[in-house]
């Protein structure tokens, strides 16, 4: 026995180690488990949901092949809407976010206003439904007679959707700046660097790394709610598919709508995931 | 000769708390004073109403013959005057080591880079570090740190260091290294206020020992009297404790 | 088989009284409630179709066509229960809550995919709604040209949309609305110039809803290739529709539809037509 004991203990160089080889046989075991239940659980799903009794009714109005092959070009391309609408918004988010998230940080008195402006404007706008700022700018602020273009609704559904956004964001990267140590501003200081310099060189670099999985989330977030800006007219994805369905009478639409989301959405918000991961592994 | 800095009677509060409690002190140019006590004792809030982080309530800092402490002055400038290094070194996380040592000379004095890298590139070699500059702190030891954030003062040019307990978090094996560069600092004449644990370093080459404790200097000397033969009961019972 | 027979001769010869007794018995067994028609309108119920959104008075072109449908196939007044539904609603897959949905279903080939239409019992002119401001401003008249470059609005749940694209091929896209008073909002905030609607639906909005509201022109229903007309919606494959259409063609024939709706639908005459 003790025999054994040596020979085992003995292992030639490059062989895994004993532990290697119990985590190995372990981590065999639990991918079979894993993948026999998921197996089951698939098998479960794709053999009794058809044998429901109204699986055909539901098949025909949601999954149903010829719609979706016909309206499915019509929906990727009222995406692209969507896309530009994200994409102009989101640079805006991020400097209109940046700079109320600074208002809300000055410590000179005589800058106050701006300090309590920052705060009133993060209270209404995160305080509010996102549709509803939507409507109330979206017809209420062209309503008061602007000429064209300046009353388009995509300008101001836009600018509804930054303003909703850049108060969530202005929190979060507040929430960065208070999360850097005062240690760092005080050895900011000690060097003789002014306040500005010591937010734009120490705290903000930091602080906007800190963030970024947080704000990666509200980004997935506005991509999904770049939809509401339908309701002000702008014929986007949601609303195409709307368009398609009544005129079709059929809800397929809006699951090839689904699939145009989350072929978007899954990868960022997986990305998202790992970026907190990672950052969580720093933090240890 | 008159001294480079002079306090007298500085008070400081942290609300009802009286932290520092009247303290009248002299450090003459290419001095080393070590200021002992306590934890507690009040040595780093006095280090850092030196250089002005925390403003003193009540009191006067001669710096040059000129009073430092005055309420309403931009602390700006004397801060460039008086560099102070921490226990927790500080360094900014996100910039290299050059980065670190660079960015107040370029904010504060308009440098560029090209400029200041010879000085830096001589400060990184004269503290052994010429090949970390590119290094990120948590690329690199903590005597290693500390070192670099002591480049990181010293760029600036001061006139006058403060290290508040620099050496305490280090392990044992890299102390060495960074009182080695105080020992070099001292030799071209740095003038110096030091809180520190190091007693054998503070009886080695300290030309004035403050015992601090409850924010007072309780009593102060050359090394060679205050180890050898205290006056007060306090500061016997405190060096039989650390010695 | 006797009743395909039936339903056969009804639709091929003109409507007695005689027949009408028979045919009663057609819907027998084939409602949700035995001796009971329940129809849907949409919640609300809009004017001229429902007046004040209450259908059981049996005012409003709608009400009122549901009542003489009702009667032909044989239910009394009493006989009839109203229920509310979505569009939604009415299409989604699984067990209806109504025999017969009446709120200005368009009838066409992909919805009748789906769902079962009745034979239509209002065939719909399309109307141009836009206000005098912008009739002045941009000196619109009445033709297609004209109105090319208008930036258009539309309903989204209604077929409104295609019509557009087929009548006036506008040369920016359209915008679309959820709801009546979101087109009229939009029109007032400057955002479209004018917006398409069947033409009923159009009179009430210029005249009620939209400040300084007008009708720029129609496009006649009997003028056009694939008119918008209006059907019962019903389930796919509900026995229940060679009754109701059995009934419709009868009103038809009869004149009683265009009697209820020269009760209950604005005469369009005043309306120019578009060129
Ligand atoms: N920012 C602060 N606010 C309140 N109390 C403080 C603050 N800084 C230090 N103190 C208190 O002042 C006293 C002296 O602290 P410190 O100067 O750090 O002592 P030492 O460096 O000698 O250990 C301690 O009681 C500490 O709790
Ligand atoms: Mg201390």
């Amino acid at each position: 026995m003790a025999d054994t004991g040596l020979t085992q203990a003995r292992r030639v160089a490059g062989a895994p180690t004993r532990r290697a080889a119990y985590e190995a046989r372990i981590r065999r075991r639990s991918n079979l488990i894993a993948a026999a239940s998921t197996a089951a659980v698939m098998l479960a799903v794709v053999v009794l949901v058809p044998l429901a009794p109204g699986w055909e009714a539901v098949q025909r109005s949601f999954f149903n092949g010829r719609v979706f092959v016909e309206t499915f070009p019509g929906l990727l391309e009222a995406f692209l809407l969507d896309v530009a609408i994200f994409a102009w918004c989101a640079p805006s988010i991020a400097l209109v976010g940046l700079v109320i998230a600074l208002c809300r940080d000055v410590r000179a008195p005589a800058l106050f206003p701006l300090r309590a402006f920052g705060a009133v404007f993060t209270d209404i706008f995160r305080g509010l439904p996102v549709i509803l700022v939507i409507y109330l700018i979206g017809f209420g602020v062209p309503g008061l007679g602007l000429p064209r273009p300046w009353n388009s609704p995509y300008l101001w559904g836009s600018l509804a959707l930054i303003l909703v956004y850049s108060a969530y964001v202005a929190e979060v990267i507040r929430s960065g700046i208070d999360s850097i140590h005062q240690s760092q501003r005080s050895a900011a200081a000690s060097l003789g660097l002014s306040e500005a310099d010591t937010m734009r060189y120490v705290v903000l670099p930091q602080a906007l790394r800190n963030v970024v999985p947080a704000n990666m989330n509200l980004l997935i977030a506005l991509q999904k709610d770049v939809a509401l800006l339908s309701f002000i007219g702008p014929v986007e994805i949601f609303r195409q598919a709307g368009v398609y369905k009544s005129l079709m009478a059929n809800f397929t639409p809006y699951v090839g709508a689904a699939v145009i989301f989350l072929a978007i959405t899954i990868p960022a918000t997986r990305y998202a995931d790992y970026l907190m991961a990672r950052q969580q592994r720093r933090r240890r | 000769m008159t001294a480079k800095l002079s306090l007298r009677g500085v008070r400081k509060s942290f609300g009802e708390a009286e932290v520092i409690r009247g303290v009248d002190l002299d450090v003459g140019k290419g001095e080393m004073v070590c200021l002992i006590g306590a934890s507690g004792s009040g040595k780093s809030t006095l280090l850092r109403c030196i250089n002005l982080l925390e403003p003193v309530d009540d009191g006067a800092i001669w710096l040059d013959g000129e009073d430092i402490a005055e309420p309403g002055r931009d602390p700006r400038p004397v801060r460039e005057r008086i560099g102070i290094v921490f226990q927790s070194y500080n360094l900014f996380p996100h910039m290299t080591a050059e980065e670190n040592v660079m960015l107040a000379p370029r904010r504060i004095r308009g440098k560029t880079k090209a400029a200041l890298a010879p000085v830096v590139e001589r400060l990184f070699t004269r503290f052994g570090l010429s090949d970390r500059m590119q290094h990120y702190p948590d690329q690199l030891s903590g005597g290693q740190q500390q070192r670099v954030a002591i480049i990181r003062a010293l760029a600036m040019e001061p006139e006058i260091m403060l290290f508040d307990e620099i050496t305490s978090a280090l392990d044992p094996e890299l102390v060495g290294e960074v009182l080695d560069v105080l020992r070099q600092l001292h030799a071209e004449g740095m003038t110096m206020i030091l809180a520190t644990h190091e007693m054998g370093f503070a009886r080695e080459l300290a030309d004035k020992i403050c015992f601090l404790d409850g924010g007072r200097i309780l009593e102060q000397g050359p090394p060679s009297e205050l180890f050898a033969d205290p006056r007060e009961e306090r500061t016997r019972a405190f060096l039989s404790r650390v010695l | 088989m006797r009743r395909t027979m039936l339903a056969l001769c009804a639709t091929a010869l003109p409507a007695t009284g005689a027949w009408a007794a028979e045919h009663a018995t057609c819907a027998e067994g084939k409602t949700l409630q035995e001796g009971v028609l329940t129809i849907a309108t949409g919640n609300p119920a809009y004017y001229p179709w429902v007046i004040d959104d209450a259908p059981e008075s049996g005012e409003g072109y709608e009400a009122a066509v549901a009542y003489a449908v009702a009667e032909e196939m044989g239910f009394g007044e009493d006989q009839v229960e109203w229920v509310r539904t979505s569009f939604d609603e009415a299409i989604q897959p699984g067990a209806k809550s109504f025999d017969v949905n009446m709120q200005q279903f368009s009838i066409t080939p992909e919805r009748e995919e789906m769902v079962d239409f009745s034979e239509p019992y209002y065939s719909s002119a399309m109307a141009v709604l836009t206000t005098g401001d912008i009739v002045e401003a941009q000196g619109l008249e009445p033709t297609v040209e004209s109105m090319k470059d208008l930036r258009w609005g539309a309903m989204a749940g209604t077929t409104a949309m295609p019509i557009l694209i087929d009548l006036i091929a506008p040369s920016s896209d359209p915008l679309l609305y959820g709801d009546n008073a979101d087109v009229t909002a939009a029109m007032q905030a400057g955002q479209i110039d004018a917006a398409l609607f069947d033409l009923p639906t159009a009179l009430y909005l210029s005249a009620v809803t939209l400040e300084n509201g007008t009708i720029l022109g129609q496009f006649p229903a009997d003028r056009s290739q694939s008119p918008d007309e209006f059907g019962l919606l019903m389930e796919e494959g509900n026995p229940l529709k060679e009754c109701v259409d059995a009934a419709i063609t009868a009103l038809r024939e009869s004149g009683r539809l265009a009697e209820i709706e020269s009760e209950w639908l604005q005469e369009a005459t005043g309306v120019p037509v578009i060129e």
